[in-house]
């Protein structure tokens, strides 16, 4: 029986399977896709740590600045545990061979070769500004930060000997007398279903901003598998009102435009093409302001124009061909329509400190499936590839020290012989529904009336738009008949997760009468602390 | 607009929207037309290297391809097919553990942006998989370590950090640096312009400064008795 079972194989999951490996446990990583695939790669702008290599920085502002974005609902401790380990993790990525961009400290001493001996390795790594942050203190390679830091993960946990299991998606935990004692899983290229035992379980599957679906610059999978997988078990949920949104997404794809294309002057205007907002305030500000004029039915663009052709190619070639092949659009003389769109889920896996699920012992979750309340109602750039690698690994060495002492009786089939039963229906039960179509019914619902600003009416809208969707769900199901390499069937799981959550976010949503952070609600404009500076926590009460 | 994609038996036919990338034509036939279709996708935006597909003979990134009409779309060459253009990428996980592609021995050193540049386009790499389906050498040789191995290999080798890169490139040298034939095909695929056959011709300079020598002079024959060479199949015999 394996120690350490990890689901989930982005940054989060490989991180934690080297700590556990380190750590002297028997690993096993699984995961739907193959690791590099994972969202990790999408994450461009840095990882936080606050070295003080370009400006003064102090762990201190770090701490402060991440409890500031949270709006009073993190965890004090846990942020401080995260960003007080910020530099290690650093450090460790170095030792590792991350491809960090570097600062030249040298440059202006003739003998820059001397000094290079004496000065730590840290101190060249570059670091840039980030939304919210009081420094430059974000690490970064070029903009392909989580591009390089997963694949340096990967590479290292090659060189391990890190066992995978590549193509495998999850279907439920094993959780006999509320401890995990495995997993089920549909290996997605032959069908079969195979149950994993493990001493203990680590759950790193990512957010659920993909049911947003096509509001969303998330991968489609998004769905959060892990976290449905979670609530199922028995385990809780907490913060899943809490979505962030990026202002420019492309209109047509939600492909992301870089926060940078602002940042270099660009403009947002309106159809009368007039400017609405100062495109320089926080995310969730530039975010609420595009979303009042769409009400409007205005149209709201990105205009790089007055840019200029050769500054917009010095400093913006990606976005500029990105227009081009997503939106048929040439920035440097039209406009680029856009809308805000899901960017990231603060909410999941409600954990405590030790990053242990609440309500199933032995089983962890890390990364943007979980909540370890580090992100409050409003995540800080930087701090998602921080919490990855830190808590990543801090999650891998806890589940080390649940297996060294768990029992390696493995749990009876009956979860099994559930999950196989339930796969053997699909491919026997008609689908006179089609899921697809609720998929994108789901998505746009979602971003109208559970998105950036959010109503009582529209809220309770939704949510009975979910329940009728959750009864023509018996009416939905898979209408490719292939027992191996079912895409059509992993997308249907995929949906039926998402559909799953979409009430937990609704509800809690509802219940939090104010606004906070990402989440705005137009008929409580003001923030409550004395009924709701806590967390939304949400548990199944009968297991299914 | 027609396209054409190459299903497990048969090539079909499929009319697609206007103005969709490939990627973006593919979910709407699979959810509009046709749910057996099967491919690969994840983010996008061409950086989780998924959804490379051959279109007319070219690798593409289906995210980053606007089909034209009568395109003709298949898998990516000299991967198993899993089903329709979903390909069986595990042999890159292979390639990457004999090529021994990651950091063997740190050494402290505080690298400057030169040295950082050494390896900046080398990192940009997805695993998208285009330049092995586009490697001529596969044909012949399936042992090939390939092009992306050999870069990352080379990304390693270079990296200052690396203490012990005579490790590396000594794992480069089976199936590896000397079989490829520089003919740039990979080069010529790749999506994020990293260039291999410029790393692997470097590595055969990393490679020499550690003592080895390519093997196809060793192995000639010139009619003297041949001990080693002329057993198995030698893709540099003949050549």
């Amino acid at each position: 029986m394996i120690d350490v079972l990890i689901i989930g194989s982005g940054g989060a999951g490989l991180s934690a399977a080297l700590a556990a490996k380190e750590a002297g446990a028997s690993v096993l990583v699984v995961g739907k896709m193959y690791p590099t695939n994972s969202q990790t790669a999408m994450a461009q702008g840095g990882m936080n740590a606050a070295l003080g290599n370009v400006e003064e920085d102090h762990v201190s502002l770090h701490i402060a600045d991440t409890i500031k974005s949270a709006h009073g609902l993190c965890d004090e401790d846990t942020v401080r545990h995260m960003c007080a380990d910020a530099p290690q993790t650093i450090a460790w990525l170095e030792r590792i061979g991350v491809p960090f961009s570097r600062i030249d400290i040298g440059a202006a001493d003739d003998n820059a070769e001397a000094l290079s001996s004496e000065v730590s390795p840290l101190h060249t790594i570059a670091q840039r500004k980030m939304g919210g942050a009081s420094a430059k203190r974000a690490c970064y390679a070029q903009d392909y930060t989580g591009l390089k830091l997963l694949h340096t993960l990967y590479d290292t946990c090659l060189k391990e000997g890190i066992a995978f299991l590549d193509e495998h998606f999850l279907l439920e935990l094993i959780v006999p007398d509320d401890t995990a004692k495995g997993a089920v899983v549909l290996d997605i290229r032959s069908g079969e279903v195979k149950q994993i035992d493990a001493k203990s379980v680590i759950i790193a599957t990512g957010g659920y901003g993909g049911i947003y679906h096509g509001y969303t610059t998330n991968m489609y999978g998004a769905s959060g598998d892990g976290i449905a997988a979670v609530l199922r078990a028995g385990g809780a949920v907490s913060d899943m009102e809490f979505v962030q949104f990026h202002p420019t997404g492309l209109k047509h794809s939600a492909i992301l435009m870089s926060e940078s294309a602002r940042g270099e002057g660009g403009y947002l205007v309106n159809s009368k093409q007039e400017r609405f907002v100062d495109e320089l305030k926080p995310r969730d500000e530039v975010a609420r302001a595009i979303f009042e004029q769409l009400q409007k039915q205005e149209e709201v663009f990105l205009d790089l124009r007055h840019l200029g052709e050769e500054k917009l190619m010095t400093l913006l070639p990606q976005e500029v061909a990105l227009c081009k092949l997503h939106e048929g659009v040439d920035p440097v003389s039209e406009l680029v329509p856009i809308k805000p769109v899901t960017h990231y889920t603060m909410g999941g896996i409600d954990v405590d400190y030790a990053l242990e699920v609440n309500g199933i012992k032995g089983c962890f979750a890390v990364g943007e499936c979980a909540n370890a309340k580090v992100h409050g109602a409003n995540r800080l750039g930087g701090n998602s590839l921080l919490e990855i690698t830190a808590f990543g690994r801090f999650a891998g060495e806890n589940a080390y020290k649940h297996a060294v002492y768990a029992s390696s009786k493995p749990a009876n089939s009956n979860v099994l012989h559930a999950c196989q039963k339930k796969i053997e229906r699909l491919f026997t039960q008609e689908a006179p529904i089609d899921f697809y179509t609720h998929r994108k019914a789901l998505g746009k619902r979602f971003y109208e009336n559970v998105g950036i600003v959010r109503t009582e009416a529209g809220l309770t809208q939704a949510l009975e738009e979910v329940v009728a969707t959750q009864i023509a769900l018996k009416k939905m199901g898979i209408r490719d008949r292939s027992k191996t390499n079912n895409q059509n069937l992993v997308e249907f799981l995929e949906f039926e997760n998402a559909l799953m959550l979409a009430p937990t976010i609704i509800s809690a949503a509802l219940a939090r009468k104010e606004s906070r952070g990402a989440h705005c609600r137009s008929d409580y404009p003001q923030s409550d602390d004395t009924h709701f500076k806590k967390h939304i926590v949400l548990q199944w009460k009968d297991k299914q | 607009m027609q396209i054409t994609i190459k299903r497990d038996k048969s090539f079909e036919d499929f009319q697609i929207s206007e103005g969709l990338t490939l990627l973006a034509a593919l979910y709407e036939i699979k959810e509009q037309h046709d749910p057996t279709l099967t491919f690969s996708a994840g983010c996008r935006a061409s950086v989780c290297g998924t959804c490379a597909v051959r279109v007319n003979g070219r690798e593409e990134l289906a995210c980053a391809y606007k089909p034209k009409e009568g395109d003709t779309v298949e898998p990516l060459q000299y991967h198993p097919v899993l089903r329709d253009l979903k390909v069986d990428k595990q042999q890159a996980k292979t390639t990457l553990q004999k090529s021994q592609t990651w950091l063997h021995s740190y050494t402290e050193v505080a690298l400057t942006p030169q040295d950082a540049h050494l390896t900046e386009r080398q990192t940009d790499c997805i695993l998208c998989d285009s330049c092995y389906s586009a490697c001529p050498v596969f044909a012949v040789n399936p042992d090939f370590l390939g092009p992306f191995a050999l870069t990352r290999a080379y990304r390693y080798t270079v990296d200052k950090r690396e203490g012990e890169s005579k490790s590396i490139v000594g794992a480069v040298q089976t199936n590896g640096v000397w079989d490829c034939t520089l003919c740039g095909e990979c080069t010529a695929v790749c999506p994020k312009g990293i260039d291999p056959k410029m790393d692997i011709t470097m590595l055969r300079g990393e490679s020499l400064n550690h003592g080895y020598s390519d093997p196809s002079f060793a192995n000639q024959s010139f009619g003297t008795p041949d001990f080693g060479g002329g057993f198995g199949f030698d893709p540099n015999g003949g050549f």
